[in-house]
């Protein structure tokens, strides 16, 4: 676009530049990430006034601290050490209250006055509360900050009913919270139909069937005429215009929003007729050293967005403008898609069908509450649309909005079997269909990420364009199009294992249960790549094959031992000593304590043999013990007593379970809901031994309290009033991911069969060395495909999962009890084969605070290369 | 089976290390893939190892990168025809034909001739 040269004082940014941004939210945040991506940040001073007490953090997913226990840290948009890599000032807690155009200054609240060359106001909108008498009372709220949503969780403690005023986008992510904090919910919402922005009257009736299905209230068509309150002064109630009485302890207002632009219309700049600050295309606003970008401005198509993904555009846009770079913000689509209460709902394009001469397709089935509607122009270019119910087809759809489909409009909505379901590739998009609305990337930016940036996975792909790190609905269509585009340009895309396996981890895992191999010779001369076969395979390759061959041993018929012929040369060492091995060439000693909990005799023999055999001895975070420095002709000595006693192997050498923690739970523990005890040595019993892509880790907690930190683990299990919630993906360790919640309130049964599941398509389907928080993560489709396919079948594959499960828990038997009793197993444990009774003279030890440690060694390689 | 299995029941593996010829065990006792430890007239170690095709390797045991006697309990592959084992402590790998770290070049460990009599 033309820029406009002569009032163009505040750009290009040049050293002596002070940019001060106004408004550190969700719009706020990504223009800070535009500037940092130009390279401004080097050149320019830029500060931050923050009005919150916290930085920028995710508002649209507000609601997922109550129904997915995500806490603030989880919401936070700002990258670890952002700020201090880039320079910039934040003032966290200090809002701007005056703008000096003048003087080009704005002064905070603390007094801090800070000169700017170019000013930014982010400063977005606050929650509208209609002027109903009792509004203020205590028990009204309003919903759009953490703050917000702390103050209504306390509330909420004492409270039973809830009732929302509003029944728009917001209005539902109000009643979810509210239903997510156990409230009985009701919606009140003054239009004939809910969301009456985004759906039709059809689609308002399948959402709100869906909506009641969830035991929540809805009432339509009729408002609020007063809040009434009781004798304490605290909320008792809603009259509503039909001079009917709603019961309700607590009230929250969501009846739409308005832009702040308080600060702007104190120094006279224009604001529109129903507020927002005006800019212009490239977001200035009619003084040209001040922007507005976000839910504060008003755009130049006159329309105030209420939505992020204009927001973030407006904010690329005026850090292009910043930069001296071209760009422009005409105007958005609206298109969204949500979850909201679980039902997934969708609206994109001309959804009303406003357009003259628009017709309208629809599919409705009010059994299933699926409503479909597709907007098409008599030419069949398809216009937009409404989805609610099932929104599979969103990702494809959206960006065919403006063109002609390749099929049948009616074929789009039908579901499968009934002549619909065709399943459009990407390769039917034109390249400027915008795939990822929250980030604007098109097709064509995202197969520049693979051809020009040579970006070769779709995490690659998210972190150079940004795609599918918003909402996440496009994650879908950019895996399969990420993919394509690999694929078309002969980007050889080595999936395989290592230098002898072409096939992934999981497609060997297919091989060796379809073809029902037994062996990694067979494995690697059939199957492996050409130049591999007949050879030694790798480091890499055996221990992998050897972990799917002990996973699938009692289905295949390989011998369930991992020290069994063949499969003894392919372990690591650790597992082919069932011990770990230390620094010095000396080994560990971890007995499995189930759940950890042990009794007094059993904690004697452990300080027993510790103590007959010199080990060092240390309780580890898992809730055990560890007995270090064994010597390897020690360990068959020393596990005879432990198998004696009661032990068994605890697998702190496999890729196993290690470890379920527990905390003492309802048995002891004045909280405790549940005996997470018990549930937690049933757990570790059933899945010990099972052979996994990485180490699997549980933990069971009595109650929310969550002193097991089941958060933290691969699958973590807390207990509620009524049984137990699952969460999965949890990992402490480098990259600590929180844990997602995949079901709740299960029975002791329902939360056993979930896991069986939920492990074995694991053990399927990830990589080699892949922790579960890293593999969901990967899969396409996140979570929600990993909840459909192990709580609502979507593969057909749960009879199967759950056969190989009972099969492993069947099969399994202690593998040092084995070997102790198994003369030719014992003969592995020397230290010298010519000499089996003489330690290893390298294995030596020193003493420290009355335990011994590994003798230092001080290695230099040069001197060994020239020994 | 392979070819060497008859042979290989009844034969010897030796090894020559600073002080001649020693025995170290019977051949059938080697599992192809994985080594044992040699203990040496002087008291230093070698690591012994087969691979599938019947082929017999002896190196130093002392991984240099750590101290410890260790190579013998590590995982052995192939890479351009040429045999090697990474260290099971920090994973890097030596040639097991001549000893040289193919990971970093300023380590190697020494080489023993083995035969089987
Ligand atoms: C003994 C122990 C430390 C202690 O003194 O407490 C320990 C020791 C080792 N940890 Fe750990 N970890 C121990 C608890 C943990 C925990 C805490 C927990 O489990 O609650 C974590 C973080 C939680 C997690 O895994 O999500 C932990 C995260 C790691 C990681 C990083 C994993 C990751 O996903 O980033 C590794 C490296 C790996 O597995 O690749 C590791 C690897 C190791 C190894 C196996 C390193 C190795 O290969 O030699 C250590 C050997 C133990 C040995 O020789 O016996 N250890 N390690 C703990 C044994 C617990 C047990 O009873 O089994
Ligand atoms: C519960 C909920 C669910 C939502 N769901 C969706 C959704 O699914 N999809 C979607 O597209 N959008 C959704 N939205 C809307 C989305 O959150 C907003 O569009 C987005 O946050 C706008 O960003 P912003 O930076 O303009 O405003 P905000 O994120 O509101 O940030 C403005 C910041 O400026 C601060 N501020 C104001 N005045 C000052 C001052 N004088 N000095 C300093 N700081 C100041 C405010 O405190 C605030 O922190 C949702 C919103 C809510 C509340
Ligand atoms: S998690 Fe709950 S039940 Fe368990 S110890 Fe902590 S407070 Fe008690
Ligand atoms: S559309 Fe929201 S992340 Fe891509």
């Amino acid at each position: 676009m033309a820029a406009s040269p002569a009032e163009n004082s505040a750009s290009p940014a040049s050293p002596a530049q002070t940019i001060v941004l106004v408004g550190h939210g969700m719009v706020g945040q990504r223009f800070l990430e535009a500037l940092a991506d130009r390279g401004v940040t080097g050149r320019a001073r830029v500060v931050v006034l923050c009005e919150e007490p916290r930085p920028a953090y995710d508002r649209v997913h507000l609601t997922s601290y109550f129904t997915e226990g995500a806490t603030p840290e989880d919401l936070s948009m700002v990258e670890d050490g952002f700020m201090a890599e880039h320079g910039i000032e934040l003032h966290v807690g200090d809002p701007a209250v005056a703008v000096d155009r003048e003087a080009r200054t704005v002064t905070a609240r603390s007094g801090l006055t800070v000169g700017y060359d170019t000013l930014v106001l982010a400063t977005g909108s606050y929650p509208f509360v209609p002027p109903v008498p009792g509004k203020d009372a205590q028990g009204c709220f309003v919903y759009r900050t953490i703050e917000d949503l702390l103050a209504i969780e306390e509330y909420a403690g004492h409270s039973r009913t809830g009732a929302v005023v509003g029944g728009g986008l917001l209005g539902l992510e109000a009643a979810g919270a509210l239903k997510g904090l156990g409230l009985d919910t009701h919606v009140v919402e003054f239009a004939p139909r809910l969301m009456p922005v985004q759906v039709d009257d059809g689609g308002g009736d399948a959402l709100r069937r869906k909506i009641e299905g969830l035991g929540v209230t809805v009432h339509t068509g009729v408002g609020t005429r007063e809040i009434v309150t009781g004798d304490d002064g605290r909320v008792a109630g809603m009259a509503l215009s039909d001079d009917s009485r709603l019961a309700a302890d607590l009230v929250v207002f969501s009846a739409g929003v308005r832009p702040r632009d308080e600060l702007a219309r104190a120094c006279g700049l224009p604001v529109g007729e129903r507020g927002g600050i005006v800019v212009d295309e490239t977001c200035r606003t009619a003084d040209p050293a001040v922007f507005a970008i976000g839910e504060c401005a008003q755009a130049v198509d006159g329309r105030v967005y209420g939505l992020v993904a204009p927001g973030n555009e407006m904010a690329e846009t005026a850090a292009r403008t910043i930069a001296g770079d071209a760009g422009a913000f005409t105007g958005a689509d609206l298109s969204t898609k949500l979850k909201l209460l679980g039902v997934d709902v969708a609206s994109f394009g001309d959804a009303h069908g406003a357009a003259d001469g628009s017709l309208d397709v629809v599919y409705s089935d009010s059994r299933s509450g699926v409503y479909r509607k597709l907007v098409v122009a008599a030419d069949g270019t398809l216009l937009g649309g409404i989805l609610v119910g099932d929104c599979e087809s969103y990702g494809m759809l959206r960006p065919l909005t403006g063109t002609v489909p390749p099929v049948a409009p009616e074929h789009l909505v039908l579901p499968a079997g009934a002549g619909g379901g065709v399943s459009l590739g990407p390769a039917s998009l034109p390249d400027d269909a915008v795939i990822c609305s929250c980030h604007n990337v098109s097709k064509g930016a995202i197969r520049a990420a693979v051809t020009e940036h040579s970006c070769t996975s779709v995490p690659e792909v998210k972190k150079c364009t940004k795609a599918g790190t918003g909402c996440g609905s496009c994650v879908k269509v950019l895996g399969q199009l990420v993919d394509a585009e690999l694929e078309a340009n002969g980007v050889a895309v080595d999936k395989g294992l290592c230098g002898c396996f072409g096939q992934t981890r999981a497609e060997l895992y297919e091989i060796v249960l379809t073809l029902r191999i037994a062996s990694y010779r067979e494995l690697l001369d059939r199957h492996g790549r050409e130049s591999a076969r007949g050879g030694e395979g790798c480091e890499i390759c055996k221990p992998a094959v050897a972990s799917i061959l002990a996973s699938l041993a009692p289905v295949v018929g390989a011998s369930g031992h991992v020290l069994d012929g063949e499969q003894a040369a392919l372990q690591d060492t650790n597992d082919h000593f069932l011990a770990n091995m230390q620094r010095n060439g000396s080994y560990s000693i971890v007995p499995r304590v189930p759940g950890g909990e042990i009794t007094p005799e059993k904690l004697i023999v452990l300080g027993e043999v510790a103590r007959d055999f010199g080990l060092y001895t240390k309780i580890t975070g898992g809730q055990r013990i560890d007995l270090f420095g064994a010597r390897v002709e020690q360990l068959p000595l020393i596990w005879t007593r432990l198998v004696d006693a009661g032990f068994e192997s605890g697998h702190a050498y496999g890729k196993a379970l290690r470890t379920v923690k527990s905390c003492v739970g309802s048995t002891w523990c004045r909280y405790g809901v549940q005996d997470s005890v018990r549930m937690a040595i049933d757990l570790e019993l059933r899945y010990r031994g099972l052979r996994s892509p990485h180490k699997l880790k549980s933990a069971v907690s009595g109650c929310a309290r969550e002193c097991a930190e089941a958060q933290s683990k691969d699958f973590g299990v807390i207990a509620t009033a009524n049984g137990w919630n699952l969460y999965v993906g949890g990992n402490g360790g480098a990259t600590p991911r929180h844990a997602d919640l995949l079901a709740k309130d299960l029975s002791d049964a329902e939360l056993v069969r979930l896991i069986d599941r939920f492990l074995m398509y694991y053990i399927r389907t990830a990589d080699r060395l892949e922790r579960t928080s890293v593999w969901l993560e990967r899969i396409p489709g996140g979570l929600d495909h990993v909840r459909d396919v192990v709580v609502h079948d979507s593969l057909g594959i749960c009879a199967e999962l759950e056969e190989l499960m009972a099969a492993h828990v069947a099969g399994y038997r202690d593998e040092w009890a084995q070997t102790i009793n198994d003369p030719e197993r014992l003969r592995r444990f020397v230290s010298f084969v010519n000499a089996p009774d003489t330690p290893d003279p390298t294995v030596r030890f020193v003493e420290e605070r009355d335990q011994i440690k590994p003798e230092p060694v001080f290695v230099s390689l040069t001197e060994t290369v020239n020994a | 089976m392979t070819i060497i299995e008859s042979p290989a029941t009844t034969a010897t593996v030796e090894l020559r290390s600073a002080t001649g010829w020693i025995p170290v065990c019977p051949a059938a006792d080697l599992e192809p893939g994985r080594g044992v430890a040699v203990l040496l007239p002087d008291g230093g170690q070698a690591a012994l190892f087969r691979d599938r095709g019947g082929a017999l390797y002896a190196i130093g045991n002392v991984d240099p990168f750590t101290g410890a006697g260790v190579l013998c309990h590590g995982l052995t592959g192939s890479a351009g025809g040429r045999a090697y084992v990474a260290s099971p402590l920090l994973k890097q790998r030596f040639d097991l034909a001549d000893g040289r770290c193919l990971d970093d070049d300023r380590a190697a460990v020494p080489v023993y001739p083995v035969r089987v009599v």
